[in-house]
C-alpha cells in the first residue's frame, strides 16, 4: 500500500530524467525481457518481410517435411510452411491481445478509480458489478459470447474486456481508496479543483502503475486465451494463421511431425517468458504491486 | 463469526443471482430466433411456434426470467437437443470423469509442490528453490494444451506409457486414462502453489512464535510442519480457490487434447452445434461452482483462522 | 562452578560488502545458581544478542564468532542437534520482548502450553491440561479456565507475557532468560510481572537473566548487575553497589538519567548521555566510551576494554577511576526503586 505514497514524489522526478537514462537504470529482467519481446514485436512487424513463403502457401510436394534450411520450421499437412505461418501468426495474435488487454485497462480504471473516489451507491453497483464478472470463469464467459456471435475473433474482441475491465477497476479502486487520504489528494479539494481534475491528473496516474504491472500478466494470459480457443476452433477460423490453430493442426501428426505442433509452442512460451520477465522486474523493482 | 458468514453467504447470493442474469440473458441475446436455430431452417412457422411456446419465449421477458430462476433451482435445464435428453441427464453422465480429473490433478499438485515448497522456504536461494523458479517461469508462459501435447508425445506416444484420448472407468482405467491429464493440470497448479506457499513460509518462518518454539527446543519438524504450515495454508487454499475459474478454463482445453468425456468436452460440443440449453447449463454451472468453492473457502478461512471471526476480515 | 559461564562472546555480522560487523566483542559474564542476573545497557549495545546467544537463537546473518558458552560445565556451542533441543527444552527457557507476537496466533493459548508439557516433559493430554492450569493460576492469570481456551489476540499484553512465562517455565528450567520482558508493557504491569518473576526464582530456585535498558527494571528484582555499552561488558558487581557506588563514567550516566519518582514534582537535574552509541561497524581502538565520556583523558584512546576488580565482587572496565576519588553520593539516583 506505501507504494501510492512512495509512488507520488517518485513519479515526478523520474519524469524529469531523460528517456535513455531512465532505460538503464532498470533491473536486468526487465531488459531482458524487454530484449526478447522487442525482437518478436519487431520480427512479427515486418513478418511479410521476414516469412519466406505466404502463409497460405500451398506445397503439395513438401507435404510435413521436417525443419531444413528451406523450411525453418518444417511444413505442415497441407505444404505450409510452419515458420512462415508462426511470423504471420505472431502479427495477428501481437495486435488482436495488445488491442484487447489495452482496451480493458482504461475501462477498468476509469471505472475503478470513481468507484474508489465517490464510494456509496456507485461502489456498490460498480464492485458487485465486477464480482460478479470475475467470480465468472473467464474461459467460460468468452465461449458463451462467441458461441451467441459465432466463431472468429468477433467473440474473443467483445468477451475478453467485457470480463477484464473488473479485474483492473478491483485494483484501481483499492489503490484509490488508500490514495483518496492522502495529502496531496486532500489538497487538491483544499485548492478547489473539481473533482473531475483531481481524479483525472492527479490521482490516476498513480493508480496506472500497479495496473500496468499487471497487465503484463494479463497480456500473456490473453494470449493464451487466443491461443486455446483457436486450438478448439472457437476462436480465429482457418486458414487464418494463429498459434494455437497451428498446434492444432499438428495433432494428428504429433510422432510423426512433431515439429508442427512443437516448434510454435516455444514460441508462444518465449513470449510468455519474456513479458513474464519484465512484470516480474517491474514489480520487484518497487515500481509496481503484487496483486491479486 | 456467524454475522460474517451470513454476510458473506448474502454476497454470494447476490453474485449468484448476478450468474443466473447473465446466462439467462445468453439466450436472449442470440442473434435469431433459438427455437428456428434448433428446429433448423426447414422447419414449419407451425413447428417453430410450438417450439417457442414450449420454451417459453411467447412469455413477456420478467416471467420468463423467474420461470428461469425456478427451473434452475428445481434442477431443470431443459432439453438437449444434440443429445435428444434433459440437459441435467447430459451433464450428470459427465461429471465424474471431470470431477476425478481435477482431484487427480489436485493432488499431484500438492504432493510435490508442497514439499517443493517447504524446501524452497527452509533454504532460500538454494538449488531447489532457483530450480523451482526457473520451472514457474516457464511453465506460467505455457499453453496448458501445448503442455498436454508435448506430455502426449513424450509419455504417450514416444515412450506408449500411457494413451493418449479416451477415458476409462476403473481404477485401472482412472491410472491409465487420467494421468496425463491430471499432470498437466497439476503442473499448472503445482507452480501457483509452490510460490505462495513458499512465500508465506518464509514470512511466517520469520515471524516471533516460530522462534519462541524454536527457543522452547521444539523438532524443526514440528515447528515447521505445524506452526508454521497451520498459518502458511491458510493463504494458499484462499489462493487456490479463487483460482478454480483458472482451473475450470484448464479442464476444458485438457479435456479436448485428450479426448476425455467430461464437462468440459461437453461444453465445446455444445458450442460448436449450437445448443444453447446445454451451453447455458454448463455456464450456469460453473460459475456457480466458483462462487459455491469461494464461500466454502471463507468458511474454511474462518474455521482455522480465529483473527477472522472477530474482525470479519484476515490479517 | 557456575551456572552459566560465557567467555570471550563474539557475535558477528556478515555485511554485504566489507567486514563483518561485530555486535559483541569480547563479553565474559557469569550467572550463579539461583541468581538474577540484570544485563542492562542502550540500544545497539549488544544485550539481546548476548542473551539469545546462550540459547543458540542469533538471527542469520549473525553467528557467534568466537567464545565459549557454558552451561554446567557443557560448551553450547559445540552441542550436536539433538543436544541443543533437549538443553532449550529442559535447561533454559526463554522470555522475549514481544509478548502477542510470540504466541502462535492460529492456537488457543491453553493448547499452546499443553503442547509444550507433552513434548518437552512427555505427559498425557489429561495431565498436561491440568498441569497448565495450575501454571496458570501460578503466573496469575485471572479465570484460568476461561483463559485456557482463549486466543492470543484476545489477550491483553500483561496476560500473553504471562502465559510466555507459564510456557518458558513449564519444564522448570534451570536459568530463564528475559530479554527485555517488559518494555512493551504499561508500568503497572510492568512491575507485576517483575514480582512474578522473582516469585518464581523464589519458588523454583530458577537462575534468571534479566535484560534491559531501564534501570529501573533492573533495580527492582536483581541481585548482580552488568553494565553493557558498544559490544563491551563496562562494569559488573552487586545492584546496590552499583547502583550507589559505579566506577565506570558510562555507568553514572546512565543512573543520571533516570527520573526520580520520589521528587517529582521538584525540578530535577537529569542529565541525557550526550552523543550517540557507536555504529556496528565502526571499530575503535581504545574505550568504547571515550568519544561520549566527561572524563576522557588522552590515554584512554588506546585503553583495551578489560574488566579490572575494584573491590569485592565489584569489576570495571575503567581503569581511570575518575568516581572513585569524588564524593559518595555522586552517581547516587536516588530512591530505592
Amino acid at each position: 500500500m506505501s507504494s501510492a505514497v512512495a509512488d507520488v514524489p517518485r513519479g515526478r522526478r523520474s519524469r524529469a530524467l531523460p528517456s535513455w537514462r531512465r532505460v538503464r537504470r532498470l533491473p536486468l529482467s526487465v531488459r531482458i525481457g524487454g530484449a526478447i519481446v522487442g525482437v518478436m514485436a519487431l520480427a512479427a512487424l515486418f513478418a511479410p518481410i521476414l516469412a519466406p513463403y505466404g502463409p497460405n502457401q500451398l506445397d503439395f510436394g513438401a507435404v510435413l517435411s521436417s525443419p531444413s534450411p528451406q523450411h525453418l520450421m518444417g511444413t505442415d499437412d497441407t505444404g505450409r510452411d510452419v515458420f512462415s505461418r508462426t511470423l504471420y501468426a505472431l502479427r495477428y495474435d501481437l495486435v488482436v491481445v495488445l488491442f484487447v488487454t489495452y482496451v480493458s485497462l482504461p475501462i477498468g480504471v476509469l471505472t475503478g478509480a470513481l468507484a474508489g473516489y465517490f464510494g456509496g451507491v456507485v461502489d456498490a453497483v460498480v464492485s458487485r458489478l465486477g464480482d460478479v464478472m470475475i467470480a465468472f470463469p473467464f474461459i467460460i464467459l468468452v465461449i458463451a459470447i462467441i458461441a451467441i456471435v459465432g466463431p472468429g475473433i468477433t467473440g474473443f474482441l467483445i468477451g475478453v474486456p467485457l470480463a477484464s475491465w473488473a479485474i483492473y477497476a478491483r485494483i484501481a479502486r483499492t489503490e484509490m481508496l488508500v490514495l483518496r487520504e492522502q495529502p496531496f489528494m486532500l489538497a487538491t479539494t483544499a485548492l478547489g479543483y473539481t473533482k473531475r481534475r483531481a481524479i483525472l491528473r492527479h490521482a490516476i496516474p498513480n493508480l496506472l502503475r500497479p495496473c500496468f504491472v499487471f497487465s503484463t500478466v494479463d497480456l500473456v494470459g490473453n494470449t493464451l486465451l487466443l491461443a486455446g480457443l483457436s486450438y478448439l476452433g472457437l476462436g480465429v477460423q482457418p486458414p487464418t494463421p494463429e498459434l494455437g490453430a497451428i498446434i492444432a493442426s499438428g495433432q494428428a501428426y504429433l510422432l510423426t511431425a512433431w515439429w508442427v505442433s512443437t516448434l510454435p509452442g516455444l514460441v508462444q512460451v518465449l513470449f510468455g517468458v519474456g513479458v513474464g520477465l519484465i512484470g516480474e522486474g517491474l514489480s520487484d523493482g518497487g515500481l509496481g504491486r503484487e496483486t491479486l | 463469526m456467524l454475522g460474517y458468514l451470513l454476510r458473506r453467504l448474502a454476497l454470494s447470493i447476490v453474485v449468484l443471482f448476478g450468474i443466473a442474469a447473465l446466462t439467462f440473458l445468453m439466450v436472449h441475446l442470440i442473434p435469431g430466433d433459438p427455437a428456428r436455430i434448433e428446429l433448423g431452417a426447414s422447419a414449419t412457422p407451425k413447428a417453430v411456434a410450438e417450439l417457442r411456446s414450449d420454451m417459453g419465449l411467447d412469455q413477456p421477458f420478467g416471467e420468463q426470467f423467474a420461470n428461469y430462476l425456478g427451473d434452475t433451482a428445481t434442477g431443470d435445464f431443459g432439453q438437449s437437443f444434440i443429445f435428444n435428453d434433459p440437459v441435467a441427464v447430459v451433464i450428470g453422465e459427465r461429471l465424474a470423469p471431470t470431477a476425478l480429473l481435477i482431484a487427480y490433478g489436485l493432488a499431484i499438485a500438492l504432493l510435490i509442490g508442497v514439499p517443493m515448497a517447504v524446501i524452497g522456504a527452509l533454504r532460500p536461494n538454494g538449488v531447489v528453490d532457483h530450480v523451482v523458479r526457473l520451472i514457474s517461469t516457464f511453465t506460467f508462459a505455457m499453453p496448458s494444451f501445448w503442455l498436454g501435447l508435448m506430455l502426449a508425445l513424450a509419455f504417450g506416444l514416444s515412450l506408449k506409457f500411457f494413451p493418449v484420448s479416451g477415458y476409462s472407468g476403473g481404477i485401472d482405467g482412472f491410472f491409465r486414462t487420467l494421468t496425463l491429464p491430471a499432470l498437466t493440470l497439476g503442473l499448472a497448479l503445482l507452480v501457483i502453489i509452490v510460490r505462495t506457499l513458499r512465500s508465506s513460509l518464509v514470512s511466517v518462518l520469520n515471524s516471533d512464535y516460530i522462534e519462541a518454539a524454536r527457543a522452547r527446543g521444539f523438532s524443526e519438524w514440528r515447528v515447521v510442519g505445524k506452526h508454521a504450515m497451520r498459518n502458511s495454508l491458510i493463504g494458499t487454499v484462499t489462493i487456490l480457490a479463487s483460482l478454480f475459474g483458472y482451473v475450470i478454463g484448464i479442464i476444458v482445453l485438457v479435456e479436448a487434447v485428450f479426448q476425455i468425456p467430461g464437462a468440459g468436452s461437453l461444453l465445446v460440443q455444445a458450442v460448436q452445434k449450437r445448443d444453447y440449453q446445454l451451453i447455458q447449463a454448463l455456464a450456469l454451472m460453473a460459475g456457480a461452482a466458483v462462487v459455491i468453492i469461494g464461500l466454502l473457502t471463507d468458511l474454511f478461512h474462518a474455521l482455522i483462522d480465529p483473527r477472522v471471526r472477530l474482525e470479519g476480515r484476515s490479517e | 562452578m557456575s551456572l552459566l559461564e560465557i567467555e570471550g562472546l563474539r557475535v558477528e555480522f556478515e555485511a554485504a560488502d566489507g567486514p563483518p560487523m561485530v555486535a559483541v566483542k569480547g563479553v565474559d559474564l557469569t550467572v550463579e545458581k539461583g541468581e538474577v542476573l540484570g544485563l542492562v545497557g542502550e540500544s545497539g549495545s549488544g544485550k539481546s544478542l548476548t542473551c539469545r546467544s546462550v540459547m543458540g537463537l542469533i538471527p542469520s546473518p549473525g553467528r557467534i564468532a568466537a567464545g565459549s558458552i557454558r552451561f554446567d560445565g557443557a560448551e553450547v556451542r559445540e552441542m550436536k542437534r539433538a543436544q541443543l533441543r533437549d538443553f532449550r527444552a529442559h535447561s533454559v527457557g526463554m522470555v522475549s520482548q514481544n509478548p502477542f507476537t510470540s504466541l502462535n496466533p492460529v492456537f488457543r493459548v491453553g493448547d499452546q502450553v499443553v503442547e509444550t508439557l507433552r513434548v518437552n516433559r512427555g505427559m498425557s493430554k489429561s495431565a498436561a491440561r491440568a498441569e497448565a492450569l495450575s501454571l496458570f493460576e501460578r503466573v496469575g492469570i485471572a479465570d484460568p479456565e476461561r483463559r485456557l481456551l482463549s486466543y492470543p489476540h484476545e489477550l491483553s499484553g500483561g496476560m500473553c507475557q504471562r502465559v510466555m512465562i507459564a510456557i518458558a517455565t513449564a519444564s522448570h528450567p534451570r536459568l530463564l532468560l528475559a530479554d527485555e520482558p517488559t518494555t512493551a508493557l504499561d508500568v503497572t504491569t510492568q512491575a507485576q510481572i517483575l514480582e512474578l518473576l522473582a516469585e518464581m526464582r523464589r519458588e523454583q530456585g530458577m537462575s534468571l537473566l534479566l535484560v534491559s535498558h531501564d534501570f529501573g527494571v533492573i533495580a527492582q528484582i536483581c541481585d548482580r548487575v552488568a553494565v553493557m555499552y558498544g559490544g563491551h561488558i563496562v562494569e559488573t558487581g552487586p545492584v546496590e553497589t552499583i547502583y550507589h557506588d559505579p566506577e565506570h563514567p558510562y555507568t553514572q550516566a546512565l543512573l543520571s538519567s533516570i527520573p526520580e519518582l520520589e521528587s517529582a514534582g521538584a525540578r530535577q537535574r537529569r542529565e541525557p548521555i550526550g552523543g550517540h552509541p557507536p555504529e556496528l561497524s565502526e571499530v575503535l581502538p581504545g574505550c568504547v566510551f571515550e568519544p561520549r565520556c566527561r572524563y576522557a583523558r588522552p590515554e584512554c584512546k588506546s585503553l583495551p576494554m578489560t574488566l579490572v576488580p575494584v573491590g569485592g565482587d565489584h569489576a570495571s572496565a575503567c581503569p581511570v577511576r575518575p568516581l572513585a576519588a569524588a564524593a559518595p553520593e555522586s552517581g547516587k539516583a536516588g530512591a530505592e526503586a
